[in-house]
């Protein structure tokens, strides 16, 4: 009797511990960004008339937990079928082998490179030059600010479209945030008496030591338009660039702007616990700030505290010692898990996703800019038309080709796991920016250890 | 007669091992074949994905010349230091307290409501508590004219911070159990202590620290171990960071398998920690004779 109970008990367990894309002909799709979730389930409607015999549930978890959610839904087989994949994640998920090559399911072997924004399919190509993520949106780095800071400063908006720095001076662009920048006492940051140690309004909003994503929002237009690359070649590198001067005198200047209390310290922005950008200037802790493309929505809907709407503009980054602008150029893509139990399926609605239809859709609700360049238009049209915003400060950067990828190598968590206390440390000033050398080596050496 | 007692001293331990059972089974497939398997996934590379593969004393050799595995093994320690010492003087206090100044049973229980939170709850209202920017914490010590201090954002800080923390949340259940020790040591040593003209600080000095001791051995031994193995707030509040500077064994344990997917020098690493820890509970045991009361012996 015992062993009989002990067995159903046993046999229970492990049927709990199936289920990978739960009932048949639905096929599980997750998502972290909750504001894309509506635009996604409009498509997801519309795929559904269009195949009637499958279902698309649609799961969203936040940026944190959407990760190590996914890592252990790998382990314990509860895989979805289908999930939003990002560039700096997707090598790790390559070298585990848990990525289905879309080139070999019949609904996604036709994508072709030319149906995108130029340069942003090639990104999701393994080393086998197999496609592993079909690109649905892509994103751009500017300025946001907010205008009541700028006026009180009596910086006029237009001069920031003509910004330029260098590491030596920090040109235009530093003495534009030493004048947003005021202190307790309300000196501004290029004033005499300023008081550094006691800031109250940061002149440029930080981000973290930038060591999870290249700089992206951080360093990263600073470091491209000093004309610097991350690795020898990209995507698939095979030696990193870290104990290049360009780099280190780059972060030196820009990692120097906490000391002179222009840009925001480590602790003013809440540790590892980041208050993220538009938080920064909402909160008055910041004036101006980079940021992502991603973001437009979360700056415009920004309000006071009495709930009244802030004025945000957006400028473009600044432009370097290279005489151009330089932006990261990033984006996210649909791929199929090796745990599908109907990869064909699966592939119907990735496919679905980068189509026309649904990048449409996705353009309209003004959230992102989708990969193809119709979708785009739409996007940069709703932000005209509704938030009357332009948003040339990001897309000028693929009209103009400034952006340069965000690296994709081998061996990525290594290298973030490396890269985020070496970064920190130096934006904290307890490591002086020759310390990327060793990092470089560090980095350099798990090429080696991988084979 | 006597088949009769040999049959049902048999029938009580078929009775026995059937009670012993669920435990049993729960020991079997949660403790025990889990740190067999990961002592042997320690001498593999393994990334949770694809099979195991034989590596020998590799993970080992690495985590001997690892910088951050010892950094996080030297941030450990301290932590266990700063948060036994101060929480064990503290529930030391309380417990007298509670059983020479107060019979109410709900201050006794009040003393317990912070380990009713659960870790993470109590990370996260520290967290806003202690917020460089918007902290009431730090409001305070600004009416009070002194400096913010970024408390969970300095490495300074970090430590001693999570340290209180968890201090904060773990007194009441120490205190209770020394509490508990307190009860068992007879009233009339007391008693006649008074008649001898003891004062409160004698008598305890006297009376209350040598008869607690086995308790105390207990409870040390108890809450360094668990001390060893903090995690909850960590991942909460700081990540590791600033730097390096509260990433604990646990946490580099945790971010080595989940993060970097490399199991097998996770394995190791919890390998050593569990050396650590059952060798820093034997010697404990041995100093404080846990096993022996001096109660028993004087009568």
């Amino acid at each position: 009797m015992l062993r009989r109970t002990l067995l159903a008990a046993l046999l229970l367990t492990t049927a709990c511990g199936g289920g990978t894309g739960g009932a048949p002909g639905t096929i599980e799709y997750w998502l972290w960004d909750s504001a894309q979730q509506p635009g996604y389930q409009k498509c997801a409607d519309a795929f559904q008339r269009r195949h009637p015999g499958l279902r698309v549930h649609i799961s969203q978890y936040g940026w944190d937990e959407y990760w190590s959610k996914l890592t252990a839904s790998f382990i314990a087989d509860t895989a979805p079928d289908v999930f939003t994949d990002q560039l700096a994640k997707f090598p790790q998920f390559v070298d585990l082998e848990v990525l289905r090559p879309l080139d070999d399911l019949v609904p996604t072997a036709d994508i072709e490179d030319s149906d995108f924004q130029e340069g942003l399919a090639e990104l999701w190509k393994g080393k086998d030059g197999k496609r592993y993520g079909s690109p649905k949106d892509w994103d751009t780095i500017a300025m946001f600010y907010d205008t009541a800071a700028l006026r009180a400063a009596g910086v006029d908006p237009a001069t920031l479209g003509e910004l330029t720095w260098n590491p030596r001076d920090g040109g235009t662009f530093e003495k534009t945030i030493a004048r947003l920048t005021v202190d307790q006492n309300g000196v501004r940051g290029d004033e005499p008496g300023f008081d550094r140690t006691r800031v109250k309004t940061y002149g440029l909003a930080a981000n973290g030591g930038g060591g999870d994503n290249w700089g992206q929002t951080q360093w990263s237009a600073f470091t491209g338009s000093a004309g610097w690359q991350a690795t020898d070649r990209n995507p698939w590198g095979t030696r990193f660039n870290l104990d290049d001067p360009v780099v280190q005198d780059t972060l030196r200047w820009y990692f120097g702007l906490v000391q002179k209390g222009y840009l925001a310290s480590f602790a003013a922005i809440g540790g590892n616990n980041v208050i993220t950008a538009d938080k920064q200037i909402q909160s008055g802790i910041a004036a101006m700030g980079l940021s992502g493309s991603w973001t437009i929505s979360s700056f415009t809907g920004l309000t006071d505290a009495a709930g009244r709407k802030l004025d945000i503009g957006l400028a473009p980054t600044p432009i370097g010692p290279t005489g151009k602008r330089a932006s990261m150029f990033n984006g996210l893509a649909d791929s199929i898990t090796t745990f599908s139990r109907q990869p064909e399926n699966a592939a119907k609605w990735v496919k679905f996703m980068s189509g026309e239809e649904c990048q449409n859709i996705i353009g309209r609700s003004g959230v992102v800019f989708p990969a193809r360049p119709a979708g785009t238009e739409l996007a940069i049209a709703y932000n005209r038309d509704e938030r009357k915003l332009d948003v040339s400060a990001f897309t000028d950067h693929i009209a103009d080709r400034t952006t340069f990828p965000l690296p994709v190598t081998s061996n990525a968590a290594d290298v973030t796991a490396l890269m985020r206390p070496a970064l920190d440390s130096i934006f904290l000033g307890e490591a002086p920016a020759t310390s990327l050398t060793h990092l470089n080596q560090q980095l350099n050496e798990l090429f080696e250890v991988s084979g | 007669m006597a088949t009769r007692t040999a049959e049902r001293a048999r029938d009580d331990t078929r009775l026995a091992l059937l009670f012993i059972l669920p435990a049993l089974i729960g020991f079997v497939v949660f403790l025990l074949w889990p740190t067999i398997r990961g002592v042997y996934l320690s001498f593999t590379r393994f990334n949770l994905l694809t099979p195991a593969r034989w590596s020998g004393l590799d993970n080992y050799t690495r985590m001997v010349q690892d910088p951050v595995f010892w950094n996080a093994m030297g941030v450990t320690v301290y932590y266990v230091v700063v948060n036994i010492a101060i929480q064990t003087a503290l529930a030391m206090v309380i417990a007298v307290l509670m059983q020479r100044l107060t019979r109410r049973t709900w201050l006794r229980g009040l003393v317990l409501t912070p380990y009713l939170v659960s870790n993470v709850v109590a990370a996260l209202v520290f967290l806003w508590i202690l917020d460089y920017q918007l902290g009431i914490g730090n409001r305070v010590l600004e009416l009070i004219g002194l400096d913010r201090i970024a408390f969970l954002a300095d490495s300074g800080w970090v430590i001693p911070t999570m340290a209180l923390i968890n201090v904060w949340r773990h007194v009441g259940y120490t205190a209770l159990l020394i509490f508990a020790g307190l009860q068992t040591i007879p009233e009339t040593l007391y008693e006649a202590a008074r008649v001898d003209g003891a004062n409160e600080v004698r008598m305890f000095r006297r009376i209350t620290l040598p008869l607690l001791r086995p308790v105390m051995a207990v409870v040390l031994i108890v809450t360094v171990v668990g001390s060893f193995q903090v995690f909850d707030t960590v991942a909460i509040t700081t990540r590791g960071g600033p730097v390096d500077s509260s990433r604990v064994l646990q946490f580099y344990i945790y971010e080595a398998a989940f993060s970097r997917f490399q199991f097998g020098y996770a394995s190791a690493m919890s390998v050593a920690l569990l050396a650590v820890l059952v060798v820093i509970t034997f010697v404990q045991y041995r100093l404080t004779r846990a096993g022996t009361s001096d109660l028993a012996g004087g009568g």
